[in-house]
């Protein structure tokens, strides 16, 4: 049943790591109507699946589970704003299974209904996409996939980014929380929006306006104050997590809680709007081409934007796919230096634990080293100062398809503390983890070969079925 | 007479995948036609040349008063393989700033604090 009545989403997560604290204040300001939680940034998925393949229960954003626990309390007894996140990672169906035993430790909670949205997963699909004619070329250079898995570089996750339709599928059938793998993070939005207007799919206006509410608040607190030029002029302490009031005509206002530090204004509204795009004319999700240089932003109060005449185009044939291949292993080592002459002092460290590592007959395929604190390193040709500061911090890294060889790297650092030179510090820490790199591979996939899969079960049923 | 860009317009970085968008927002509509003439993609490319993006594109949002730049293959790799700290490349924002124009107009620089 389709409703003209403004919706009241609030984004509680930016990323996996974002401040747990952040959904309770949304929810507590009251008024929600949709609560979205973003945990999926461009690695994070390689990062679940490598966890997956040594802990099978796991592999999705266990942050959800902490602040779901947290929330349930209240938010079972009063009803509380309808939940869509990505959190599902690489293994939706536990996520979904353990949101469900959350629940069901409430009374009444038994009776949520949960939602889970498969059918980005394409991990195991490869060779047959492969076979089906499916590329899965390189976005920038073209490369085919097929090169790398000559070369011995296995693909580790391969997802395709869904857009709203499983979502808002999910919200029509009721389910009080949505639990998604990958999709597009203004789907997020999108999805609910869809579903409770009663928009039909190629509505592109709205759904491109639909999609910038979901865009500017995808990234939590960088809409009202955070990441911002402007931080002297904001105070961050308790930032607000950021509020879309979209309306029916795909316009919106951007807000925050009310008694929430930060703040919402043109400025910081542009400053999202402009976050990671590339052309403006035609920012591409799965649901809607988006033209954002039609878009007007303007303040109507203190702390309440209103964003609105976004247009929109049919969206591209095929969905975007994050797709990560295991590329080889790193380790990074710091060391503080100091003195007289620290820049010297610091490339000659560099180079020491260096020339000792090729004794060994150590090369690697890739490495590099930094000395923060100069300002050599920093992109772009900002002002320096021509003194050697009295202090830096030498960083260095490398990469190399050997694991043992990386190991070996991290080894080199600690002996320098005799063996070195005097006025360096920082070898009390840990020696180095070595991890393994997961490289990203941007390419696309067209529709037909992707399905999302949508099953809505109240928390009861989800606790009633039998593992396969 | 030389202006900073960060007295001109708010600037504020991001990556996609290997590539970084530089967002230029300009804090008023002579601020953002100055730039429009003069903040050019040469510009641009050449103080973050030791970056080496392979091209360097700029886009613009009149209705806005922003122009936003995207610098191709300027991270070392983007943050799956970049050996640099600042693998996401978060720092071009705030280095931009620091980029200097000359000019003869008077500007309107930042917006005075509510």
């Amino acid at each position: 049943m389709s409703s003209a009545r403004t919706l009241r989403i609030g984004n509680g997560a930016g990323f996996l790591g974002d401040q747990l604290e952040a959904p309770s204040q949304l929810v507590a300001d009251g008024g929600l109507d949709v609560l979205t939680l973003e945990y999926l940034a461009e690695l994070t998925l390689s990062i679940l699946a490598s966890q997956r393949r040594q802990h099978p229960e796991l592999g999705y954003a266990r942050d959800f589970l902490t602040v779901l626990d947290d929330l349930a309390p209240q938010w079972v007894a009063s009803r509380g704003p309808r939940i869509v996140t990505n959190a599902g990672g690489v293994h939706v169906g536990a996520a979904v299974r353990a949101a469900a035993e959350i629940l069901r430790g409430q009374p009444g909670g038994e009776q949520c209904r949960v939602a889970s949205v498969e059918g980005d997963d394409l991990t195991d699909r490869i060779d047959e996409l492969l076979a089906a004619g499916c590329e899965l070329a390189h976005q920038d250079t073209g490369q085919p996939l097929q090169e790398l898995q000559k070369s011995g570089q296995p693909v580790v996750s391969a997802h395709a980014y869904l857009g709203a339709d499983g979502i808002a599928e999910a919200c029509r059938q009721e389910a009080d929380i949505v639990i998604t793998g990958r999709v597009a993070d203004a789907s997020l939005t999108v999805g609910p929006a869809l579903a409770h207007f009663g928009w039909s799919s190629d509505d592109w206006d709205v759904l491109a306006g639909a999609s910038v509410a979901g865009h500017l608040i995808e990234c939590g607190a960088q809409v009202t104050g955070g990441y911002s030029v402007r931080w002297q002029d904001v105070e961050l302490t308790a930032i607000g997590y950021p509020i879309a009031e979209l309306n029916a005509d795909g316009t919106c206002v951007i807000t925050k809680p009310e008694t929430s530090d930060g703040r919402v204004d043109r400025l910081s509204v542009v400053e999202q709007l402009l976050y990671e795009i590339g052309d403006p004319s035609c920012y591409l999700t799965p649901d809607v081409s988006v033209d954002m240089t039609t878009v007007e932003v303007t303040e109507m109060a203190r702390n309440r934007v209103q964003v609105r005449s976004a247009r929109g185009q049919p969206p591209p044939d095929s969905f975007k796919v994050s797709l990560a291949y295991a590329d080889g292993y790193t380790a990074s080592a710091q060391l503080l230096v100091a003195g007289r002459e620290s820049i010297r002092k610091a490339e000659r460290c560099a180079e020491l634990i260096f020339a000792r590592l090729g004794r060994q007959g150590l090369q690697f395929a890739r490495q590099a080293h930094e000395l923060l604190g100069t300002g050599r390193g920093l992109p772009g040709r900002p002002p320096l100062p021509e003194a050697d500061p009295p202090e830096l911090i030498l960083r260095l890294a490398v990469q190399d398809p050997r694991r043992e060889a990386v190991q070996q790297f991290t080894r080199q650092i600690a002996p320098l503390v005799t063996s070195g030179p005097a006025g360096i510090a920082g070898y009390a820490v840990a020696r180095s983890p070595v991890r393994p790199v997961f490289a990203f591979w941007p390419t696309t996939i067209p529709r037909e070969f992707v399905t999302p899969r949508i099953t809505v079960r109240s928390a009861k049923e989800w606790g009633e079925q039998k593992l396969g | 007479m030389t202006v900073r860009l960060g007295d001109l317009a708010l600037t504020r970085s991001g990556d996609k995948g290997n590539h970084v968008n530089l967002a230029v927002v300009a804090y008023s509509r002579e601020n953002y036609d100055f730039l429009v003439d003069r903040l050019t993609e040469g510009l641009i490319a050449e103080y973050f040349a030791d970056c080496r993006p392979t091209q360097v594109v700029r886009y613009l949002l009149p209705r806005v008063w922003s122009l936003n730049f995207l610098l191709y293959n300027a991270l070392d790799g983007g943050a799956s393989r970049s050996l640099r700290l600042d693998s996401q490349g978060k720092l071009f924002g705030v280095t931009a700033a620091e980029l200097c124009l000359t000019g003869h107009h008077a500007f309107k620089s930042q917006e005075p604090d509510r």
